[in-house]
């Protein structure tokens, strides 16, 4: 049974520094993949690379098969990438960027069912720059829902979280995997899913061990 | 794929709304470098009308840089220009609805501030149309160009200086066709050719400028 997403020999550089080399990684429909690492170990890197974000030295990431990079936009069409930052607008309310990021994707349908989901629900109207960092973790979170791809791609989604939210989350995650969903995730512990595989980038640090010192983001 | 472009220019107009004192920045920004040559060159009608179309030229090309670094960086900073990219429309029309937002919120006030400060400089009356002509003509190409010094600039230390320098040299062809065209109208001469070529450049960047901003903003986001 092939796998749905899968990387190979993966090499990927940053500023003539190697991030991570010879890494490979396959997952398959309802799979959760958690990334472990110490900081700067390169999991936002990678994280990065299998949303077609920044390129690869060398290496393959497959998605159905086909190469990513043969087509970038259908593969991220099919996927929804959570970074550090929220991605938000302080001056616009909930909804609105919500429905923007939904637009984005041309996917409007989800967005009241998204904000209920994460206790949202009631901040609707309040513009981003009134909430607090974890009701804006939130919201990026909802984003998850409203996108409705079917791989999602989280670096370290649980900052800032409370355990409700965590909690929150970790079903999302379920539910998302039991409709065959795939989900990549580079986390602290904080947050558990029922049998991932597991990546850890220091087996795959270059030659020499040393880790470089600007940690990439 | 247009319903997201719409969205993208809503929701940049919607927040240059909410930060509308930004917009009044740059046209107070306008009105008052302009109102300095007077004070400069002393109020003498006959120097301040031969200057008047260069000094609004200028003073625009100036004004226009000021807006442009909250063109992407913003966007840069918060993470939503991954957002953007990865979403369904080519970034070339990002840019492009990008670009279509900011010359609505610092291009067009320009345009309407213009000629109000014309008058002040005492610029002959048969400047006027072909000042407004000009400006409409002129102020997206700025917009555009500009565009690709904000992008390159992106995660640069003092960006805005550096915007300036590549960006200010790459405004001189439309300064001299802009000025030329309000002299000409003034002197009554043809205006025609000089509006062709504003024209011109104006096409030239329509597609080559979100191009060139798309590929800059790509190599950013690495």
């Amino acid at each position: 049974m092939a796998k749905r997403f899968s990387g190979n020999e993966l090499v990927c550089v940053r500023g003539e520094k190697t991030v991570f080399e010879r890494l490979s990684f396959s997952v398959s429909d309802g799979d959760a993949l958690v990334l472990r690492g110490p900081n700067a170990s390169g999991k936002s890197s990678l994280l990065r690379v299998m949303a077609g974000l920044l390129q690869l030295e060398s290496g393959a990431i497959l998605w159905n098969e086909r190469d990513i990079t043969d087509d970038l936009h259908l593969h991220r069409a099919s996927l929804h990438y959570v970074g550090h930052q929220n991605a938000l607008k302080p001056l616009l309310t909930v909804t609105e960027n919500l429905a923007f990021a939904a637009s984005l994707r041309s996917s409007e349908n989800g967005c009241s069912n998204a904000l209920e989901t994460f206790a949202l629900a009631n901040l609707a109207d309040v513009p981003v720059r009134l909430l607090s960092a974890g009701q804006r973790r939130r919201l990026t979170l909802a984003r998850l829902i409203a996108s409705q791809s079917r791989l999602w791609l989280l670096d370290e989604p649980t900052t800032s979280l409370d355990e409700e939210a965590v909690a929150t989350l970790q079903s999302v995650i379920s539910s998302h995997r039991a409709e065959g969903g795939i989900v990549v995730l580079a986390a602290h512990g904080a947050l558990t899913t029922e049998s991932p595989s597991e990546l850890d980038l220091r087996s795959f640090a270059p030659l020499g061990g040393a880790q470089s010192e600007s940690a990439p983001t | 794929m247009t319903h997201a472009l719409a969205q993208i220019l809503l929701r940049d107009l919607k927040l240059a709304m909410r930060q509308s004192s930004d917009v009044a920045v740059l046209v107070m920004f306008f009105v008052i470098t302009v109102s300095l040559f007077p004070f400069a060159v002393g109020p003498e009608p006959g120097v301040l009308a031969r200057i008047a179309a260069g000094v609004l030229w200028v003073t625009a090309l100036l004004a226009t840089m000021l807006s442009l670094d909250r063109l992407f960086q913003s966007d840069f900073d918060d993470g939503s220009l991954d957002l953007l990219v990865m979403s369904a429309p080519p970034l070339e029309l990002i840019v492009l609805a990008k670009v279509a937002a900011h010359w609505l919120v610092a291009g067009l006030p320009l345009i309407v501030a213009a000629p109000i400060l014309a008058v002040a400089l005492r610029l002959p009356a048969d400047g006027f149309l072909v000042l407004i002509a000009v400006m409409a003509i002129g102020t997206p190409t700025l917009s555009l160009i500009g565009a690709v010094g904000a992008a390159l600039t992106l995660g640069a230390r003092s960006s805005g200086v550096l915007i300036s320098l590549l960006v200010l040299p790459l405004y001189i062809p439309v300064l001299i066709f802009g000025v030329a065209a309000i002299d000409a109208g003034i002197a009554g001469l043809v205006v025609r050719p000089h509006l062709l070529i504003l024209g011109a450049m104006l096409i030239a960047a329509l597609p080559l400028a979100p191009w060139a901003a798309a590929t800059a903003l790509r190599q950013a986001l690495t």
